[in-house]
């Protein structure tokens, strides 16, 4: 009978180990715009490992704030963490980039497909309201051939704050002093013309509504909508295309050891010049609050598994992979994350 | 007479409940209050006369939206004032009964539809027809903002107004009719000279309540007022509302003192419907006494 006893508590015990091994469930919380590709990632992840990872869109202020309250183990951001948030937090943050994002210019011209070309200063002018027609020589000028008609300009922007608004403006205050200067850039500022539309879907409305309408938006929503795009110049001098490839080259510049920038009028030749890393966040140092070993090295996993395997789900959803740069400094950053002072994942 | 009196304890619980409601109201205007001083600080009374709205160098001035707010909504009541006042007279005196409460039906499942209904609607089809006013006349054809805002505002609160002024109508007391018409008035002569004066009160407190509908509709209006935050500068400009801005930017306000602005334009709005609300005893007293 006690043979029997112990031998049914021995099985529990080893059962219950299997079971609670294999039921570690990462938590991360933060960016809405990388949402789609990290659930496709999370949710393939779990079929291959069994590791559950739980991840919030709250919105890239909530992720930063998360990460640094530490109730998640890793946050999402789709822009870096400046110094003085960084400073708030408890030990050292790694940012590791995922996926690339980029901010497509569209519009609504009766006969003009995708592919109409546009200058940084003509874009920064349609948008201080300056250039009022569609064909205002400086537009004609760079497009010949092309015939355009005599339609005022709308300029369509987004009411809401959003990340979105951010990384366009912060294009725009880049290549224009006067946009620097007059505007600036923010989730939100005050738009020297147009309509403004609530979210991805109110501006394309419009860009489908208005003739003559011109406006940015996220590049899956130009592509669900079959909306045309513009040709940016960059600056190596190319008209580039908003497509996966040009904006995976965005990134194949020089990126800093802690990948904190921005990579917008990137000076890589072939790259499309509105384009933005988004980011995970994690602790360097994972023993913290109690964390097992084993919890911090499913984590390390985990992102191992994110920037490499997963990037091949990247263009499916119209996320940008990664490119070899970018993967080798989060190669070089995840086997820098550390254990009581000792590495998680051996690296040659 | 004790505690266990159904009467007492049915009287006491609703005196109760109602005194719930009053500190619900003085609660929410503390809140609001207790959020905005920091914006109430910065800014003071220029936050009221200042037109520029500029969240990266943090300077807010709540004039634009101000003036948006009022535009849209007087101009709705103006537009909703004739067709309310003759479906109302229709219902209450013209039409026979059953007719009456069929349309009465009608009329009442209007202020039933979600708002983003109407805003929906006002975007496919509002918006092209005032696109083509536009441009016979010659302004910048939007087809967008205060015209646009003030006529889908104008048929969402038509209901309201419509049924109010029915309902006052068909108060009116029999007696009084009976009596002008045995002078031998005729039927407008009963309507103009004895139905709209006796239920004028209630006339103009039903339209000050549809008014405080539109004082703070949102979705509707943000789809199709344009969202330009500045003071707009002719009748069909585009413009911004107050409900609309905070609907707007309250989500991704980051800065502390960019919420706190929201905040007051929030305190703003609550302090002119509770304006409008006085305003309406006001009117209704003073006409009850003649």
């Amino acid at each position: 009978m006690r043979r029997l006893i112990l031998g049914v508590l021995g099985w529990m015990l080893v059962w219950g180990a299997v079971v609670w091994a294999g039921e570690i469930t990462l938590l991360g919380a933060g960016a809405t715009f990388p949402y789609p590709l990290y659930s496709k990632w999370f949710y393939i992840y779990h079929q291959k490992t069994g590791v559950k990872v739980n991840y919030q869109s709250i919105g890239s202020g909530g992720g930063i704030r998360q990460i640094l309250a530490r109730t998640v183990d890793f946050g999402a951001s789709d822009a870096p963490m400046n110094d003085e948030e960084l400073s708030k937090a408890p030990a050292p943050i790694l940012h590791l980039p995922m996926t690339i994002g980029a901010v497509v210019i569209s519009y609504n011209l009766p006969g003009v497909p995708s592919g109409l070309r546009l200058t940084p200063e003509v874009l920064a002018d349609i948008f201080l309201g300056k250039i009022k027609r569609w064909n205002d020589p400086r537009i004609t000028e760079v497009n010949p051939g092309k015939r355009l008609p005599a339609l005022p300009i709308v300029v369509v922007h987004r009411s809401d704050g959003s990340g979105t608004t951010y990384n366009f403006t912060y294009y725009l205050s880049r290549v224009s002093p006067e946009w620097r200067k007059r505007v600036g850039y923010g989730k939100a500022v005050r738009w020297p013309a147009g309509i403004g539309g609530k979210g991805n879907e109110g501006v394309t409305g419009y860009l489908k509504q208005l003739p003559g309408a011109i406006g940015y938006i996220e590049l899956a929503y130009a592509y669900q909508n079959r909306l045309p795009v513009a040709a940016i110049r960059n600056r190596a001098g190319r008209f580039v295309l908003p497509t996966l490839k040009s904006i995976s080259a965005a990134a194949r510049t020089h990126i800093p050891p802690d990948t904190r920038v921005l990579i917008a009028d990137t000076d890589a030749p072939d790259g499309y010049p509105i384009s933005a890393l988004t980011w995970i966040l994690v602790y360097k140092e994972q023993a913290y609050g109690g964390r097992s070993y084993e919890r911090a090295k499913a984590l390390v996993d985990l992102l191992w598994w994110c920037v490499h395997e997963g990037q091949a789900y990247n263009e499916s959803l119209l996320y940008a992979r990664l490119p070899e740069n970018v993967v080798r400094i989060d190669e070089k950053l995840i086997c820098s994350i550390t254990y009581r002072g000792k590495p998680i994942r051996r690296c040659k | 007479m004790g505690w266990g009196d159904p009467d007492r304890i049915f009287y006491r619980l609703c005196w109760g409940l109602s005194l719930g409601m009053v500190f619900l109201v003085i609660g929410i205007g503390i809140t609001l209050f207790w959020g905005s001083l920091p914006s109430l600080k910065a800014f003071g009374w220029h936050f009221l006369v200042g037109r520029i709205w500029d969240p990266v160098n943090e300077k807010f001035g709540a004039l634009p939206f101000l003036v948006g707010t009022l535009i849209t909504s007087f101009g709705a009541l103006i537009l909703t004032l004739p067709f309310a006042l003759s479906s109302g007279i229709f219902l209450a005196e013209y039409a026979p009964p059953r007719v009456a409460d069929g349309l009465s039906t009608v009329i009442d499942l209007l202020a039933g539809i979600p708002s983003v209904i109407y805003g929906l609607w006002a975007l496919f089809y509002l918006v092209p027809l005032v696109r083509w006013v536009e441009m016979k006349l010659g302004v910048i054809p939007f087809g967008l903002g205060l015209p646009t805002a003030s006529l889908v505002l104008a048929v969402m609160i038509l209901p309201y107004a419509a049924s109010i002024i029915r309902e006052v109508l068909r108060m009116v007391p029999h007696e009084l009719k009976e009596a002008a018409y045995g002078l031998g008035a005729t039927r407008w002569e009963v309507i103009r000279g004895v139905s709209i004066p006796y239920g004028l009160s209630g006339i103009v407190a039903g339209l000050l309540l549809s008014l405080g509908r539109a004082l703070g509709e949102t979705m509707a209006v943000t789809m199709v007022i344009g969202n330009r935050s500045e003071m707009p500068r002719s009748p069909w400009d585009l413009a911004n509302t107050m409900a609309s801005v905070i609907a707007n930017e309250f989500t991704e306000a980051s800065k502390d003192i960019h919420l706190s602005a929201l905040i007051e334009i929030g305190l703003l709005l609550f302090l002119i419907t509770l304006g409008v609300n006085i305003l309406a005893r006001i009117i209704i007293l003073r006409l009850q006494v003649r």
